[in-house]
């Protein structure tokens, strides 16, 4: 066999030699290296400007927004900005201070101007995040002062609603005095502050989120399962077929795809509901008795069906492309090893497939999790998932910072997932098509 | 060790058909014996069948019709793992999640073969074919000639009694590929295995085998050592497939025994053997190897008939000359001599003489 030539031997012989430096020149004494980028600037430069219109538009509609809200989500100035005067108190005064003559005379300063500002309704808000029950406190305090507070201040608030003494009250109020607060955060994980200002868990009825991360993660998982073993076979048979048989299989995987969600969702609601398709079978066939119709939609379980169905093709294309360039001979080679059938595909034919699933898994599970639309309409209340709580507080209670501080930890969690999938399997394994 | 093919009947054909889509029949009526110990090549170009009767020896293709029998056991329903028979893949099929050594043990790991047996025999198989240092890399870190070793050493690890291989060397550049085919063969005249060996280049078929099997239209063609092949085809496609051919179309002019004279279309004669002909007048293609043609009289055998040729063009090839020649109205008359010192120089438009020994020039049927 014939030794390769060494290819620094041919830059070398190429390019003029080796000066005293070492560096290596081209024939016209320019360093190698520079008359290499020189030559491929242009041609980078190109492709740069082809990138560009997508790179702006990203920028625009994908990073900015995100970053608005990641901001949002520490950054609330519904307090802080509509009461200067009691904020500045705060600020000038360390925490454990009793309230003096001066903190109780700026507050009925910004309360006054609030209630003139027509403010004192978002104010109220603010403070209601964190201690539930306190809106109507501000609003009426706010119609009360609409026209200035005598003094002696302390007497005079006191005198329109005694909570207002409540030093819970007062923490909170200082907490909310700094635009910039973990509170959020601290919500979403079924933490809250106590009169001291220390971290404690919320009471057990308001504990709703951790619960909630955990369900969704839980269902995602399922949902993930319940894909990987519909999908396998299916996408084997599709890998394995002819082309022409398996172009036809193709469309019918595909027909999810474009069929409108909606439409897809309710006729699992037709096929699923108590007096549905199938259990109007099931109780023709007699295996379940006219009173025992399954409850089989507006729960976990149909959530989980639903969501199977809508996210089935994620993991069959990618299971397909990569069962596609499996050659059949290495089954064949295992059988004629002498592994049984079982073996072959358990040794040889399933680790190969190892990527397609890994990418098919993770295109699932990332769906799953941030899932809306039909966890909203089949879920019911037991199969709600995290995001159905990020859109209430978006549209109902108006709390963006607690949806944005949800969505952060949400985001987090599928990065964190993200990294200890590429510990294990690696990114650059990964096949989606 | 060359077995007298013969003496026992160790892989059998017998009467097997197959069929995929039930309207042909891709194998027709198969029947063959293989020795112990005997190098079969199943040579023919694709679609001719010779594949598919490996797979159903194999066991990856089930017999439409007929009996495989393995060692006199009729093997038609026996799964492929049950067979133990060793097979090289066209792409060499290494596992590529495995290194070599994972490769090479796992047919042992299938047999229950504790770790220290498959530790030893891993390392012999891979000794074997001088890729001991590769044990730990993976099949993609490797050559083309050095994946073909490893799937050699893991069809052999396991001792089968017979192993096949399918083109194992169709992707090799030409002078590895030379290498690899001398290897094997001393393989097989070590180890004493049975080789079935399917290729579709006649020159691998005639350096390695000690039969070859000339597959076309899904029959066998003619079954015979590589010289008797070369030397004596016994039909018109073995003579075109197998070597440089030239064909002369003629009719039989006269026939005594196994001499015969052919006319050809421009009404010259010459001398042949008769093979697969009955009677005269009947058409004929005559086979003749170009290096058995001679045009210095004092070499050909007295009172044979000569022909006119026209020389075209005369290609140097180093060792040879290489003639084309146009006789009796055909262009494509190949001629080949020594390039020896002294050699006559023939130039293009020359009028030579050519002629034969009866027994080189074979009178078979019309193509």
């Amino acid at each position: 066999m014939a030794k390769a030539l060494d290819p620094h031997a041919a830059i070398v012989t190429e390019a003029g030699g080796l000066d005293e430096g070492g560096t290596l020149r081209t024939a016209d004494g320019r360093p190698l290296r520079s008359a290499l980028a020189r030559s491929s600037r242009r041609a980078r430069r190109r492709a740069f400007f082809l990138v560009l219109p997508l790179l702006l538009f990203v920028l625009i509609t994908f990073v900015v927004p995100i970053g608005q809200m990641l901001q949002r989500s520490v950054k609330n100035e519904g307090f802080s900005a509509n009461m200067p005067q009691l904020s500045a108190w705060f600020h000038d005064n360390p925490r454990g201070t009793e309230p003096d003559d001066a903190a109780w005379a700026a507050l009925a300063a910004d309360l006054t101007a609030a209630a003139q500002a027509r403010t004192i309704g978002v104010v109220g808000t603010r403070i209601n995040y964190d201690m539930p029950g306190t809106r109507s406190l501000f609003t009426s305090a706010g119609r009360q002062a609409r026209g200035g507070i005598e003094p002696p201040y302390r007497e005079a608030i006191l005198e329109m609603d005694a909570r207002w003494g409540n030093p819970r009250l007062w923490s909170v109020m200082r907490e909310a005095a700094s635009p910039y607060t973990a509170n959020f955060y601290l919500a979403a994980v079924d933490r809250t502050r106590d009169d001291q200002g220390d971290i404690v868990s919320a009471p057990a009825q308001q504990q709703i989120y951790g619960k909630l991360f955990l369900r969704t993660f839980w269902l995602s998982l399922a949902i993930t399962a319940t894909t990987f073993l519909l999908g396998f076979p299916v996408a084997h048979l599709l890998a394995t077929l002819p082309m022409r048989q398996s172009n036809l299989l193709m469309i019918l995987v595909l027909l999810p795809f474009w069929t409108s969600l909606l439409v897809r969702t309710t006729a699992w609601i037709v096929l699923l509901q108590q007096q549905g398709v199938v259990n109007d079978v099931l109780v023709w066939l007699g295996v379940i008795g006219n009173n025992q119709r399954l409850q089989m939609i507006f729960n976990q379980t149909g959530t989980i069906i639903a969501m199977t169905h809508i996210l089935l093709p994620f993991m069959i294309l990618p299971l397909y492309s990569v069962m596609r360039t499996i050659n059949p001979s290495y089954v064949r080679a295992a059988r004629s090893l002498g592994a049984t059938s079982w073996t072959a595909f358990r040794r040889i034919y399933f680790p190969q497939t190892l990527p397609g699933l890994g990418a098919g898994a993770l295109l699932v599970f990332i769906l799953a999790v941030g899932y809306y639309i039909t966890p909203a309409l089949v879920g019911g209340s037991s199969g709600q998932l995290i995001s159905n709580m990020i859109a209430m507080h978006m549209t109902q209670t108006l709390n963006w910072s607690m949806a944005a501080a949800l969505a952060a930890l949400l985001l987090g969690g599928v990065l964190i997932l993200y990294w200890v999938y590429d510990r294990l399997v690696g990114i650059d394994n990964l096949k989606l098509g | 060790m060359t077995a007298d093919p013969g003496n026992d009947a160790f892989v059998v054909f017998d009467h097997v058909q197959k069929s995929y889509d039930g309207q042909t029949l891709v194998v027709k009526d198969l029947n063959l014996t293989i020795g112990k110990g005997e190098f079969l090549t199943m040579l023919g170009p694709s679609g001719s069948g010779k594949t598919t009767c490996l797979m159903m020896l194999a066991g990856f293709e089930t017999a439409t019709h007929g009996e495989i029998r393995l060692d006199g056991r009729n093997i038609n329903d026996v799964p492929p793992h049950r067979r133990g028979i060793g097979m090289v893949f066209q792409n060499y099929a290494l596992f590529p999640h495995m290194s070599v050594g994972e490769n090479l043990s796992f047919p042992l790991e299938v047999r229950g073969m504790g770790k220290d047996e498959r530790e030893t025999r891993v390392t012999r198989a891979l000794d074997m074919v001088q890729m001991g240092q590769f044990k730990n890399r993976r099949p993609a870190q490797l050559s083309g000639g050095q994946q073909q070793r490893i799937a050699l050493a893991r069809a052999l690890v396991f001792d089968p009694k017979l192993v096949l291989m399918d083109e194992p060397l169709g992707a090799l550049d030409k002078q590895l590929r030379e290498h690899m085919q001398f290897e094997i063969k001393a393989l097989h005249d070590r180890l004493g295995i049975t080789v079935v060996y399917v290729t579709h280049d006649q020159g691998e078929a005639l350096t390695m085998s000690d039969r070859i099997a000339v597959f076309n239209d899904g029959r066998i063609q003619q079954l015979a050592p590589p010289p008797v092949l070369y030397e004596q085809p016994e039909n018109s496609f073995v003579a075109g497939f197998i070597g440089e051919n030239n064909a002369l179309r003629g009719t039989i002019e006269q026939l005594q025994g196994d001499k015969t004279l052919v006319r050809l279309g421009n009404g010259e004669l010459i001398d042949a053997t008769a093979v697969n002909i009955r009677e005269v007048g009947q058409v004929t293609t005559v086979s003749i190897r170009p290096e058995r043609v001679e045009f210095k009289p004092e070499l050909m055998p007295a009172g044979a008939h000569t022909i006119e040729a026209q020389v075209r063009d005369v290609i140097y090839m180093g060792d040879i000359l290489r003639a084309r020649l146009h006789v009796a109205g055909q262009d494509d008359f190949v001629m080949k001599y020594r390039n020896t010192l002294g050699q006559v120089k023939l130039s293009p438009g020359q009028t030579i003489r050519i002629g034969w020994h009866p027994e080189d020039a074979r009178a078979l049927d019309p193509v």
